[in-house]
């Protein structure tokens, strides 16, 4: 099959066929993939396709396929994070998104790669292997998120989740060309989200286009006792579907511009700027002079919070285990063994940057330039509605590229981690092409103000060919 | 720079076996992170709070409700090693 | 009289007292009737630490931390927030504790305790919650072991800490200090002490010319008593041979009695403490005037009331206060019988019997004793046998009427005694000469005549007062 469809698409499909029938054919193309987007398939989806099949369509997302990233807890359907000390975990329990889903009818395909424990820009850290740019099979997804933007770039699924700790919805949502949203820290709960930098991070959902970001949105989002950091708001997300951006006021943040932005990145967001204002929208350039030290700060406080939130995999509960003469043994090597590379160096650096003496030179210090960092925003969002710049400074790099250079690759993150700094909703929406590959223009909003960066990208989305492109493994 | 003796006494806390091979490479590509986390130190943050959360709640609690357990063999499930009932790990000391 | 405590004994305790009359767990939903469960039965994601799971912090143990702050007279902070404290240990789910630590939720505070020289302060220094970790059992001695078996049913049980100033002079004012602390939780019912476990205690104890030791593990009041004897005896003992009593941390072994020094590289603790970014910070001290509003009756308080309203001596008062369920039974008897009986009966008779076979007070029914004092008071029978009728409920069971039916306790009416006093007379002539001459004893004798004819259920006493007085006409 192998074609991009929205979720209207997929539901003509259903009632033409069955639910059952797409999400086979979905399996089927999934079967045939060569980009190794999927870490698995569910065993269970055809039989959830033949319940919505007997549920005569009610729910949202009644028989509608999705694809969920592998660090977001599935009962009955492994959770690994692509980590090999989850190897066969397989959790008793449903993430509060996965709950939201299942009311609404959708069908879980199975779990997408991505980088180990989300800590990547390029899912070449997972423990099953790289995931393939759907644009170009030598060239990375993006991450962490990578499996999940890929298989929606590649027609393996119409919608997916990832989640977004510094970039890991909307880095490969650029890079893969789909549609990536990053809402307001609070506004989906994270129970059941595995951990990487829990002060950080949101689901978010993928999609082909800005009208399903909304609808998925409306499933998972809202509040959820069991996350004591879910924000109690009503909010309807479609009803941001407007295609008018009349009077908007833009921000174009010069610091998102910086050196090292890739000259066909530059030229597609300057032109989706031009685009705004011929639709009626105006711009000026803001100031965020805090930026600069945004990535410091945020590779700091992500550390300090993984080196704790990765303590419980020690081999007692779950996962494999080395021997060891006693506990404490056993613990370190089943760590040194089944942790990756980065994830060891992440850890390590996160205690050196909590440890007694050090605390306050990097941890307190980085929790201080935060405050910085949402000020930058608070100040700069005042005055306009929403901020632009592109969401990546380059398009998708070559697989083995940075690999071995981890500070070369934390650099590339530079345009999205203050937004999670500053828990502010950000999405990633395709603006055109660098060299063949897809490049995405990042629209970044109020806290909960959800709605206007919806209603922007989707005026855009609706004014624009863009999203019309399509990568290799779909043509 | 981050010394071999550090590499390996961070290790002990954080539960990561390090060979003493290993330790040089870590202090290496650690302390090139650590000099990049540095730059912090340029920032004037006199004055200045740390934020802790982003957004601004407080006071949010749960009633003292029962909620169902696990099935003990769903607790089970997932653990290398288990005996009557009990999850099995090796000795402390 | 003034102590003058001739080493210089410092001692301070930290206790770790479990909330287990919660419904559930600090930050999930997990039931807290665990003690007589099968292992790992009462967790869930949060409690096990499975990957993904968040904690919601429970309203009840805020309010119960609260509660014992004020009845510890501490004052409620501003703004608290929960912190992690990492470190790594097969009983700790999650690779960090969830607790207060240098934010406690209340702080300086006051207990008064009966000390070596009457009434003496110990401050408290602060007191937070914190969670419990689950419960490990090594298969053979901790050194030895083939293997460790955990349970984490206890893991995530709501804990208070509370720390005391180094104010306490004895082992003896330490124990009176747990069993004071006790006392008071159980008064606000936020605490069970008869739990296992539920109450664990750190002890920091030092003498003039040493440093402060820190002996961990002790898990009752005696022990802790046990553990400061020993410790102050081996310190003094050090110091006398020339020794030096270092800063460390010591481990109680209550089979033996002995501390033993822990000193491993596990001592090297760097816990990295940080805000948990899973709970938000939480601003409750405007709670404080509803709760001390809602503060139950404290034991000080109470024995003040149940001398002035009941006209009991002070000693009867301080026993019946010191453990709620004595102090809720009297009152219920106080209110049937004669207070004062009933304030003898409780705190001396009854506590003693229950006392020398280790039973609670919850062993005997209110009824039965209103009913026994009824009959000592109506002098239907001897306080004699009103003791053996509560050691036989006690040891065999029945009722007051059944037992003094069955064994024939009830006292015989008095013209049946004097008339007896009468016979005895008339019938030996011999003795009442012999004691009418001046051999006392033969009035012993008499008082035995009386006490065959009505076979024992005269009182002796009021059969001899009868006799003499027979014998004078
Ligand atoms: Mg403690
Ligand atoms: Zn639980």
């Amino acid at each position: 099959m192998a074609e991009w469809l929205s979720i209207s698409d997929v539901r003509k499909k259903i009632s033409e066929s069955s639910a059952e029938e797409v999400t086979a054919a979905y399996l089927e193309t999934i079967g045939q993939s060569r980009i190794n987007g999927y870490t698995c398939t569910y065993d269970g989806a055809l039989e959830m396709a033949k319940q919505a099949d007997k549920g005569e369509g009610e729910g949202l997302l009644a028989g509608v396929p999705i694809a969920i990233k592998d660090n977001i807890s599935t009962k009955g359907l492994a959770t690994t994070c692509s980590s090999k000390i989850l190897e066969g975990y397989v959790p008793p329990y449903d993430a509060h998104v996965i709950e939201r889903l299942k009311a609404e009818g959708a069908v879980i395909l199975g779990k997408t790669n991505m980088d180990e424990f989300a800590m990547g820009t390029s899912t070449e850290s997972s423990c099953y292997g790289v995931t393939m740019n759907p644009w170009d099979l030598e060239r990375v997804p993006g991450g962490s998120s990578g499996g999940s933007a890929a298989v929606v770039a590649a027609g393996e699924a119409p919608i997916s989740l990832g989640s977004d700790t510094g970039g890991s919805v909307r880095c490969p949502a650029a890079f893969c060309g789909v549609v990536g949203l990053k809402p307001t820290y609070g506004a989906v709960s994270r129970y059941g989200l595995i951990s990487y930098a829990n002060s950080l991070e949101q689901i978010g959902p993928m999609a082909t286009c800005v009208g399903d970001i909304a609808t998925v949105m409306d499933v998972i989002g809202g509040y959820d006792p069991r996350d004591s950091t879910s924000i109690n708001r009503e909010i309807s997300y479609r009803d941001a579907l407007v295609d008018d951006v009349k009077g908007l006021k833009v921000g174009v943040p010069e610091e998102y511009f910086g050196e090292g932005v890739d000259g066909g990145v530059e030229k597609a967001v300057w032109d989706a700027i031009s685009k705004y204002e011929e639709m009626g929208a105006t711009w000026e350039k803001v100031s965020m002079p805090n930026t600069k030290y945004a990535l410091a700060a945020y590779y700091t406080i992500a550390m300090s919070e993984a080196s704790s939130n990765l303590a419980r995999f020690d081999g007692t509960r779950y996962g494999p285990r080395n021997d060891g003469e006693n506990w404490h043994v056993m613990a370190s090597r089943t760590r040194a063994e089944y942790f990756g590379k980065e994830v060891q160096r992440r850890v390590l650096l996160g205690t050196y940057a909590l440890s007694a003496g050090y605390q306050d030179k990097y941890y307190l210090k980085a929790l201080k330039v935060r405050t910085l960092v949402k000020q930058d925003f608070e100040k700069a969002l005042s005055n306009v509605d929403v901020l632009m710049g592109p969401t990546m400074p380059m398009p998708a790099f070559r697989i083995g590229e940075k690999i071995e250079d981890p500070l070369s690759l934390y650099l590339t993150d530079v345009n999205t981690v203050p937004m999670n700094l500053a828990g502010v909703p950000c999405i990633s929406v395709p603006c055109g092409l660098s060299d063949g590959l897809p490049v995405g223009l990042q629209i970044i909003g109020k806290q909960f103000d959800e709605a206007t960066i919806i209603r922007s990208a989707y005026a855009f989305e609706q004014n624009t060919d863009h999203n019309k492109a399509r990568p290799a493994e779909v043509i | 720079m981050i010394t071999k003796d550090e590499v390996e006494h961070v290790g002990w806390l954080a539960r990561i076996e390090i060979d003493d091979a290993d330790a040089e490479d870590y202090a290496v590509k650690l302390s090139s992170v650590l000099d990049y986390f540095g730059q912090l130190d340029e920032v004037d943050t006199e004055g200045v709070e740390p934020t802790y959360h982003v957004a601004d709640v407080m006071n949010i609690f749960r009633e003292d409700v029962v909620t169902p357990s696990l099935d003990q063999k769903d607790v089970l499930a997932n653990t290398a090693a288990e005996k009557d009932g009990y999850i099995k790990a090796p000795r402390i000391i | 009289m003034v102590y003058d405590n001739p080493d210089g004994v410092m001692i301070g305790l930290e206790v770790h007292v479990q909330l287990n009359k919660l419904n559930t767990k600090m930050f999930c939903g997990c039931s807290t009737k665990y003690h007589d469960a099968e292992p790992n039965t009462h967790v869930c994601p949060v409690c096990l630490g499975l990957p993904g799971a968040l904690p919601v912090i429970n309203r009840k143990s805020v309010e119960a931390a609260m509660k014992i702050g004020l009845a510890l007279n501490c004052e409620i902070v501003e703004q608290t927030q929960f912190h992690r404290k990492n470190y790594y240990y097969p009983d700790l789910p999650k690779g960090f504790q969830t607790t207060q630590y240098d934010f406690p939720i209340v702080s300086g505070g006051k207990v008064v305790i009966e000390g070596e020289d009457g009434e003496h302060v110990v401050r408290i220094t602060r007191a937070h919650m914190e969670e419990d970790p689950g419960r490990l059992m090594h298969m053979g001695t901790i050194e030895k072991s083939k293997g460790t078996l955990i349970d984490y049913n206890r893991s995530g049980m709501s804990l208070i800490e509370i720390v005391s100033e180094p104010d306490m002079r004895s082992p003896k004012e330490a124990r009176r200090y747990l069993d004071k602390l006790r006392n008071i939780l159980e008064y606000l019912d936020v605490f069970d002490g008869s739990l296992e476990g539920s109450m664990r205690v750190d002890s920091n104890v030092s003498i003039m010319g040493g440093q402060r030791v820190e002996v961990k593990n002790i898990s009752s009041h005696k022990g802790a008593e046990r553990a400061i004897l020993f410790e102050i005896m081996r310190q003094k003992n050090l110091l006398r041979r020339g020794g030096k009593v270092v800063l460390e941390t010591r481990h109680f072994d209550e089979a033996r009695g002995v501390t033993i020094s822990m000193r491993t590289k596990e001592e090297e603790h760097d816990y990295r403490y940080f805000p948990e970014p899973d709970l938000v910070p939480m601003r409750v001290s405007d709670w404080g005037p509803a709760i001390q509003e809602s503060l139950p009756e404290l034991p000080d308080t109470k024995r003040e009331r149940f001398i002035s309203q009941y006209g009991i001596t002070g000693m009867h008062a301080k026993a019946l206060t010191s453990d709620i369920r004595v102090a809720d039974f009297f009152e219920i008897v106080a209110s049937k019988a004669d207070p004062r009986a009933a304030g003898t009966w409780v705190a001396d008779v009854l506590r003693g019997e229950l006392n020398y076979r280790n039973l609670a007070i919850t062993s005997f029914t209110t009824e039965d004793i209103i009913e026994i004092i009824g009959l000592v008071v109506e002098e239907k029978i001897t306080e004699k046998s009103a003791v053996d009728v509560i050691r036989t409920i006690l040891d065999v069971g029945g009722s007051p009427m059944d037992v003094v039916k069955e064994k024939g306790l009830l006292k015989v009416e008095g013209d049946i005694v004097t008339q007896a006093v009468s016979e005895s007379i008339v019938e030996n002539e011999e003795a009442v000469q012999d004691y009418l001459g001046g051999t006392e004893k033969s009035l012993n004798f008499l008082v035995g005549q009386v006490m065959k004819k009505t076979k024992g259920r005269a009182d002796a006493r009021q059969a001899r007062e009868l006799l003499i007085a027979a014998l004078k006409d």
